[in-house]
């Protein structure tokens, strides 16, 4: 059977509404799971094709996520001639996608760009000359993302991909003639060549991952910790910064209870609040697994904010959290300007020369909008993230990455365990037929062609 | 011309080379009334280039020969006279089974064999035409008027249609070594409309091993312990005999630089199209001019006589400048040429033409193998002519064709890169060629094949019962060892003396035979309940356990390979009238008819993008047919 699909079907961004899409035969089963109609019902289903109103909750805690509109429709007369269901959320990204997140949690997959479109076209809900628009634009797509890259991003991408699978062919073709020349006066790859090989391959896409953070920031959100000692002001700038948009109080999966989270939507982005009070010399050996945990957090976050009580001299927790900082991506706000500044810009620069300098005064909403625009350029202008442009912003990519990484760790694991290298080869063929994925190369002959043009051979 | 009916058969297989004995052999033992045919008797089985069978892949193809019940595995058992087992430093996927033939003695072995074989009839005489009758492959007629009629023929021409021998700027019509060649079957097959071209391949010059010093050569010696090629033998004995190593150098080459114009592939007379793998030595030293030196072998031709091959100097030189250069070669100052080099040109088909149960697909019931495919070695060859033999013996019978694929044995990849990708040179298997290779090992090739050729009905039942049992014993060993544990008391004080780090706890046999410093042999010292078991069991066992980790790895990587090959496509799909396939893919899937959207994505001119077109119509089809639109 079909798998469900699931997808936002609305453009990304803010808008009135937002819609999840769902199509295929748990999509009923899911909305039961997640949907609870304002009106009791009495027991009686979701009527068919008539508009509900209601919360989606989510069935762990009970949660409200957010009010909603959402109707059922069932097969076959539909778009995709399956059982659909639309969920019509308030348009924040942050609520469509955790709305989306409960639905995928619930038995959905998500759905592949087209894939709503594909479905129509395949159960034959479009007539021949749709149809034939319609591989029309699979096959562009599919051309598109193969060979020449509509923007410089993906052209850019298939160039380096390009590169390491050129790398790493000549690494199976130095392997290939060892083996099937064995007899032949050709130098032995040793397993120390390999496994430098190997890191070097490894590296580059390393690289290119690390590139994959912008896009994963518009589309999973910033997470940015604000430090400071005790009574800078860190509770009214989170509460000045709730205020500026509309809040969702949520606990976020997979950090810890000890932090507290906070989600708001800075201008389209989810941006999570991490107040990591906890940051200082510990007592007592309960607050140091508190300490630990902040720190934990802390490391996680993609930006800092230390809050500095600007009316005083620094003093020597102050010290502490910079150095704890270091080299992270920080902004500085001097809060307390109001009650007049103590701390020059001069004296930040010498224990954090690379921080974002902001006079504040949060009590009085003062230098809020500045932080927001810092935070945003820093987003927008890719500088959160280590390198200059984000090169990876397609999950498909970012994954066949990072499966081609893990593949030529191992490979390198056998190396240094000095494995046979036709094993090792065996591991990195497969990375580089993740990459090939990736740019669409077909995986034929290549590396026999190689082999002529490099080795002089003969019988 | 008159002609006049010989007789009937159910197969006539034309060519007693590797491919043809193997044909005729899996037809005659399938129990099909069998002629085949040579132009001369004296060229069966004929070692024309090399006198060696295997090689890294090549080995592995003997054996699966052999697993399907084949011949080439148990005559070159006969008729070696030396043996090696190659790679064994790297893993044992590769690990790949060479033998050196007495080239007179493989001859005679295999001649006998025919001569011997139920269901089957020799004949010397040369095919000049092929019969066929409204598309459909009837016969033969010979030289003499003789008319042979069958169900199916087998075409095995190898490099005799057409050829062309070249030595320097002179050539001339000849058969490879000295023999006729077959000059009027290629101008009936065009008639057919058969598609021939011209390939070309080499052999070096045979000198007198008299004349070598064979002080100034380094000595290569066969293997201590001999593995046989064939599963139906388990010991072999034999007194081997040395193959010899010199180098080229700087002198060798200059004299070959001075003569390139006078080499027949330089001067543009041979059009063919040779092999990239398999190069002159004018070819290497103008192609690797920075390499100081090339390695060549010394390797007798057999027993029978004092020839010996120059392996690696293969050349269309002229004969002068060819004493010349071997003379320059340490060991070689006074060495007797018996047989001057020469290239080879001969016609071939394309084997894109060909389905993969190696039928043609313009001329029904008619069959092709070896290096008429456009193939190039005996291996190959031998392999293309079993399956071909099967596939012919399975049409007579009404049956499904038996299509070994990819991930089954190196014959799949063989037969499935010939008849999908096509070659434009004469194709030799390579390891690297096959994408599972440590599933298709040499070791375990009858227990991945041998229950298919029991099925097919070429596996004695001797050979059955052989494999049942050593089926069995691998599998009661490989249980043992997972249930025999040992403690640090039993094992520890062993662990140290070889260097591999103690244990804590219990651990079995298996766990510690993963580890790389440890081999089955070594670990008998802390296995006293060890019964004897035959090598040949034992090698498997330890490569199960050993790399069980890797061999799940390519057990998932081909079932995802299967599910592509399961996407079956119509024989009679109209590629022509499917929207948004290009022209160029259009015209690719015609031809070759791909059965499967695996095959599909192999064909060269077919992009991903098609592929994904493809799958729509299939789908479409699919929900059409079962009514869910």
């Amino acid at each position: 059977m079909e798998d469900t699909i699931a997808a936002i079907a609305t453009a990304y961004g803010e808008g009135g509404i937002g819609i999840v899409r769902i199509s295929g035969s748990k999509s009923k089963q899911i909305l039961d799971k997640i949907f609870k109609p304002a009106k009791n019902l009495n027991g009686m289903s979701i009527v068919n094709r008539q508009l509900t109103y209601g919360h989606i909750v989510s069935p762990e805690d009970n949660k409200i996520i957010d009010e909603v509109l959402v109707v059922f429709m069932n097969a076959p007369s539909t778009y995709t001639r399956e059982d659909v269901v639309e969920i019509y959320c308030h348009g924040s990204v942050v609520s469509l996608n955790k709305t989306l997140s409960l639905v995928l949690d619930s038995g959905a997959r998500l759905a592949e760009p087209g894939e709503f479109t594909k479905r129509a076209f395949l159960n034959g809900r479009i007539d021949l000359s749709q149809a034939e628009a319609v591989i029309d634009l699979i096959r562009a797509k599919t051309e598109k993302s193969f060979e020449v890259a509509l923007d410089q991003m993906e052209g850019h991408l298939s160039r380096k991909v390009k590169e390491l699978r050129d790398d790493l062919m000549e690494l199976l073709a130095k392997i290939a003639v060892n083996i099937d020349y064995s007899e032949e006066d050709i130098e032995e790859l040793n397993h120390e060549e390999t496994v430098t090989s190997l890191s070097l391959i490894g590296d580059k896409i390393n690289k290119l991952l690390s590139t994959a953070d912008t896009g994963r920031l518009i589309r999973e959100g910033l997470r940015v910790a604000i430090v400071g000692r005790p009574n800078v002001g860190k509770s009214s700038l989170m509460n000045a910064l709730l205020r500026e948009s509309r809040a969702i109080v949520t606990d976020i999966p997979g950090t810890t209870r000890d932090t507290i989270e906070e989600v708001l939507n800075l201008r389209g982005i989810p941006v999570y609040l991490i107040d990591t009070a906890g940051i200082h010399s510990a007592e007592d050996e309960i607050e140091r697994i508190g300490i630990e945990r902040s720190k934990l957090a802390f490391n996680r976050a993609d930006l800092i904010i230390f809050m500095i009580d600007g009316s005083e001299p620094l003093r020597e927790e102050d010290y502490l959290i910079a150095e704890q900082i270091g080299k992270r991506k920080v902004i500085v706000l001097l809060n307390k300007s109001d009650l007049g500044q103590k701390v020059t810009e001069e004296q930040i620069k010498e224990i954090l020369n690379h921080a974002i300098i902001i006079d504040a005064a949060v009590i009085h909403e003062k230098g809020i909008k500045e932080l927001e625009d810092s935070i945003l350029e820093l987003v927008y202008g890719g500088q959160v993230s280590q390198e200059q442009s984000d090169l990876v912003t397609n999950i498909r990519h970012k994954d066949l990455l990072e499966k081609a990484r893990n593949s030529i760790n191992e490979a390198k694991q056998m190396a240094l365990n000095s494995e046979p290298m036709d094993l090792i080869e065996i591991d990195i063929r497969q990375a580089w037929e993740y990459l090939g994925e990736i740019i669409g190369e077909t995986v034929t002959g290549d590396i026999i062609d190689q082999v002529f043009s490099r080795f002089c051979l003969g019988k | 011309m008159s002609s006049y009916l010989m007789g009937t058969y159910d197969v006539i297989v034309v060519g007693t080379g590797h491919a043809g004995c193997e044909a005729a052999l899996a037809t005659a033992r399938l129990g099909k009334k069998t002629l085949i045919l040579s132009m001369n008797l004296e060229a069966v089985a004929m070692l024309a280039c090399n006198p060696s069978i295997g090689g890294t892949g090549k080995g592995h193809l003997v054996r699966e020969i052999d697993a399907l019940g084949g011949q080439m595995g148990l005559t070159i058992d006969k008729a070696f006279i030396q043996s090696r087992m190659l790679n064994t430093s790297k893993g044992p996927a590769v690990h790949s089974l060479r033998a050196q033939a007495d080239k007179m003695l493989y001859h005679q072995e295999m001649k006998k064999t025919l001569e011997k074989q139920e269901n089957l009839d020799l004949k010397q005489g040369e095919v000049i035409d092929l019969v066929v009758e409204d598309g459909i492959a009837k016969g033969v007629i010979l030289n003499t008027g003789a008319k042979y009629l069958s169900q199916v023929v087998i075409l095995a021409t190898g490099t005799f249609l057409g050829s062309r021998i070249f030595i320097g700027d002179n050539n001339f019509s000849s058969g490879p070594n000295g023999l006729a060649p077959s000059m009027k079957l290629a101008e009936s097959l065009k008639r057919h409309g058969i598609e021939l071209r011209r390939f070309k391949t080499g052999t070096p010059a045979r000198a007198l091993g008299s004349s070598l010093d064979y002080d100034k050569m380094n000595v290569q010696p066969g293997d201590d312990e001999i593995v046989p090629f064939s599963f139906m033998n388990d010991d072999l004995e034999c007194d081997q005999v040395p193959c010899w190593l010199t180098y080229t150098n700087e002198k060798t080459h200059q004299i070959i630089r001075e003569n390139f114009h006078r080499s027949a592939l330089f001067g543009g007379d041979i059009t063919g199209v040779g092999a990239r793998y398999c190069p002159s030595i004018e070819d290497k030293v103008h192609r690797f001019a920075d390499k100081e030196r090339h390695q060549l072998f010394i390797e007798p031709e057999g027993l029978y006589t004092d020839e010996v091959y120059i392996q690696g100097m293969s050349t269309s030189l002229p004969e002068d400048v060819q004493e010349k250069f071997y003379r320059t070669i340490p060991g070689l100052e006074n060495l007797k040429i018996v047989r001057p080099a020469y290239a080879i040109e001969y016609d071939c088909i394309d084997p894109l033409e060909l389905k993969l149960s190696l039928e043609h697909r313009k001329i029904a019931n008619l069959f092709c193998a070896g290096q008429f495919n456009g193939s190039s070695g005996y291996e190959e060859a031998a392999a293309q002519g079993l399956m071909a033999g099967i596939n012919a013996s399975l049409k007579i019978d009404n049956k499904e064709p038996f299509i070994l694929d990819r991930s089954e044995a190196y014959i799949g990849v063989l037969i499935d890169d010939l008849v999908t990708k096509g070659t434009n040179e004469p194709y030799r298997i390579m390891t690297s060629r096959a994408e599972y290779r440590l599933l298709l090992r040499q070791d375990n090739a009858d227990q991945r094949l041998t229950e298919k050729g029991y099925k097919v009905g070429l596996v004695t039942e001797e050979r059955y019962q052989r494999f049942r049992e050593k089926k069995q014993a691998i599998e009661d060993e490989i249980a043992r060892l997972e249930n025999t544990m040992v403690t640090p008391a039993t094992a520890n004080s062993f662990l140290k003396e070889i260097g591999s780090s103690e244990i804590s706890s219990g651990i079995s046999l298996a766990q510690l035979l993963k580890r790389s410093e440890i081999n089955y042999d070594l670990l008998a010292i802390i296995d006293p309940e060890r019964k004897p078991l035959s090598k040949h069991v034992t090698t498997t066992v330890e490569v199960s356990i050993k790399y069980e980790g890797y061999i799940t790895k390519q057990l998932a990587q081909i079932e995802k390979f299967k599910k592509l090959e399961n996407m079956r496509l119509p024989e009679d799909l109209d590629y022509n009238n499917l929207h948004g396939l290009r022209i160029e893919a259009r015209q690719k899937l015609s031809d070759i008819r791909p059965v499967s959207i695996g095959q599909a994505s192999r064909i060269s001119g077919v992009s991903p993008a098609d592929i994904n077109v493809l799958l729509i119509h299939l789908e479409r089809m699919n929900r059409k047919r079962n009514g869910t639109t």
